[in-house]
């Protein structure tokens, strides 16, 4: 039979002392499929990555990688291999042998394993640095010998530990390009761990949203953007006006609200607190009479058709059916 | 070349407390070294000149006196004793101190206690501690010797050394490093061998070198500790009291031009290391 997952953690939770770090969580990641763990700092996002790969013990619960049930094993019989946040690469080794490095704790000869090694920096387009030290390489190259270096032990997850968050905003989006084609290639899952929503969104087939240790929603970055669950979903991805609305709460995207003319369309009344020309759009900030801040982002043409300033009495609205109730 | 930062117009003009300052850096270095270079031109003295100024002609007569048996027969000796007992100390206090310091990164019940009794000892006066352990085996009925109480007392003043240059080399260790060597798959024994230990090498050539050289010239607490037969510190200081002759200057010019050389052997040995690692070339983006 087709095994459909390539993960699955059942009810995995992390103590520490009394607190719950990872309270619980369960989730599948389906075959060869890039998942973000996207989070604040603290939600737990990391925790889990590193019970998966091993480096922390499972206080509860239980990890399958391949349909088999890793929770007790050691790292290196997981299938997993890590990607640090700071690559750890190895100071005192070349590229090459950083590579060679999982060959050579198992016993590899020395000829067959640098050839190996050589094969690796090739995949990740670094085939004249092998006599380089890690200090000697920008941020960029660095992670792709770090990527290099885990891909040799061919593993089944690639697990990466906020992997762009050391390199500049360039190059990040470059490396995100990449990391992609890879995972494609590869036909391996990859759980990346970012607290980027946009890097989580232009990467991710799966993208898990965590909170306070639990997971507040998972699915395709687009159905989350959509149909986000809850208030804090909504504010954390961003692009959305959390607004109250007839008792209850509602997300609206600043995208498809507008200002002026309401018709019978729902709207707020406020003022202009700031206005951001961005190029393509620009960005209207309003805070309503009720005090709430919301931002309405109009193509450039409507905003220049009756341009607002701030301080300005200005009107929310936005069709019905774009208001998504939250559940809080 | 590289320039050297802009000048600003200020440059020319200096505030007082620079001269000041300089002033007294001067009088300081004057003070440390000014002596040791006394002692260094007063080993050539020449062969009817004394242990003072004026140079009476110049000479090595007294480098020769040093291994010319007679009243300094057992300096070679006690010299030999003194690399023995150093080396013997380095090394255990590098297996020591570098394990402790790997050990204490991580808080295991009763690590306050001990870090303050390795504190405790650097504070103890030396004497002391060395009365105590001459005391000690006599109380026990054992002699005192080279490699048993004389090694003992200079381990408990080396070893807190040891262990404070350990913790700051340490400090500066990444363990992700050690993760990562998890996650490829090397064991426990693989990890320290070809992670861990190289990186730490250059800290752990240091601590070689200080426990060495604390060892080499400790006086304080070896004598009470060492028996019958003396360290080189310990044989100059008794020929110091007994006869003076410009070979005591003799010998300190050599100690002193025999530290240097080791020293210098092991930066290199460290710059080495480094170099490897942060060869500086130009970065490709």
């Amino acid at each position: 039979m087709e095994r459909p997952y390539d993960v699955e953690l059942v009810k995995v939770t992390k103590r520490y002392g009394a607190t719950a770090a990872v309270d619980g969580i369960s989730l599948r990641i389906p075959k060869a499929s890039y998942c973000c763990l996207l989070g604040p700092s603290g939600c737990g996002k990391t925790s889990t990555l590193r019970m998966i790969a091993g480096h922390e013990a499972i206080s509860d619960g239980d990890i399958l990688i391949h349909d088999v049930n890793i929770s007790n094993l050691p790292s290196v019989k997981r299938g997993t291999a890590m990607m640090f946040q700071s690559y750890a690469l190895f100071p005192h080794l070349d590229c090459l042998e950083n590579v060679a490095f999982s060959l050579k704790v198992r016993g590899v000869p020395k000829k067959e394993r640098r050839a190996k090694a050589q094969e690796y920096l090739d995949l990740v387009h670094m085939s004249d640095y092998g006599k380089r030290f890690p200090a000697q390489l920008s941020g960029g190259q660095q992670q792709r010998i770090a990527l290099a270096r885990s891909l040799i032990t061919r593993p089944r997850v690639l697990l990466l530990d906020e992997p762009l968050s050391a390199l500049d905003p360039f190059l990040r989006i470059r490396m995100r390009e990449e990391l992609k084609r890879l995972q494609r290639e590869l036909g391996i899952s990859f759980i990346h761990v970012t607290h980027s929503q946009e890097e989580a969104m232009a990467l991710a087939d799966l993208m898990v949203v965590m909170e306070d240790g639990h997971i507040r929603q998972a699915g395709s970055p687009r159905a989350v953007f959509e149909e986000p669950a809850s208030a804090f979903i909504a504010r954390f991805i961003g692009g959305h006006n959390v607004l109250p609305w007839e008792g209850g709460t509602i997300a609206v995207r600043a995208d498809r609200c507008s200002l002026g003319e309401t018709g019978e369309r729902p709207h707020l009344t406020g003022h202009v607190a700031a206005v951001e020309y961005q190029g393509p759009f620009v960005r209207v900030a309003v805070t309503t009479d009720a005090g709430v801040e919301a931002v309405a982002v109009l193509p450039d043409r409507d905003f220049y058709r009756s341009p607002v300033g701030p301080g300005d009495v200005a009107t929310l609205s936005w069709p019905q059916d774009e208001a998504r109730t939250l559940a809080h | 070349m590289m320039a050297g930062p802009p000048r600003s117009a200020a440059d020319g003009a200096r505030p007082w407390t620079f001269y000041a300052l300089a002033t007294l850096f001067t009088l300081f270095i004057m003070f440390l070294y000014g002596p040791m270079l006394v002692v260094y031109v007063l080993s050539f003295q020449g062969p009817d000149g004394g242990v003072t100024f004026p140079m009476v002609g110049t000479s090595t007569i007294w480098f020769e006196n040093i291994v010319k048996p007679g009243q300094m027969a057992n300096i070679p000796v006690s010299f030999e004793r003194s690399i023995a007992l150093a080396a013997v100390v380095s090394v255990l206090t590098v297996v020591f101190s570098v394990s402790a310091g790997l050990g204490f990164r991580r808080n295991f019940p009763g690590s306050g206690v001990l870090f303050y009794l390795a504190v405790a000892s650097l504070v103890m006066p030396s004497l002391l501690v060395g009365f105590g352990i001459g005391l000690g085996f006599r109380f026990l009925g054992w002699d005192t010797g080279l490699f048993t109480s004389a090694l003992g007392a200079q381990l408990t003043w080396t070893l807190p050394f040891g262990l404070f240059a350990m913790f700051a080399v340490v400090n500066r260790f990444n363990r992700a490093w050690e993760e990562a060597a998890t996650d490829l798959g090397a064991s426990a024994w693989q990890r320290l061998r070809y992670v861990t230990l190289p990186i730490l090498l250059p800290g752990i050539i240091g601590v070689a070198m200080g426990a060495f050289t604390l060892s080499y010239d400790e006086y304080a607490r070896t004598t009470l500790t060492i028996g019958p037969k003396n360290t080189l510190p310990l044989e100059i200081y008794a020929l110091i009291s007994s006869a003076t002759s410009p070979t005591l200057f003799a010998i300190g010019t050599v100690t002193t031009a025999g530290s240097f050389l080791v020293i210098g052997i092991s930066l290199f040995v460290i710059f080495r290391l480094q170099r490897r690692r942060a060869r500086l070339m130009p970065k490709e983006g």
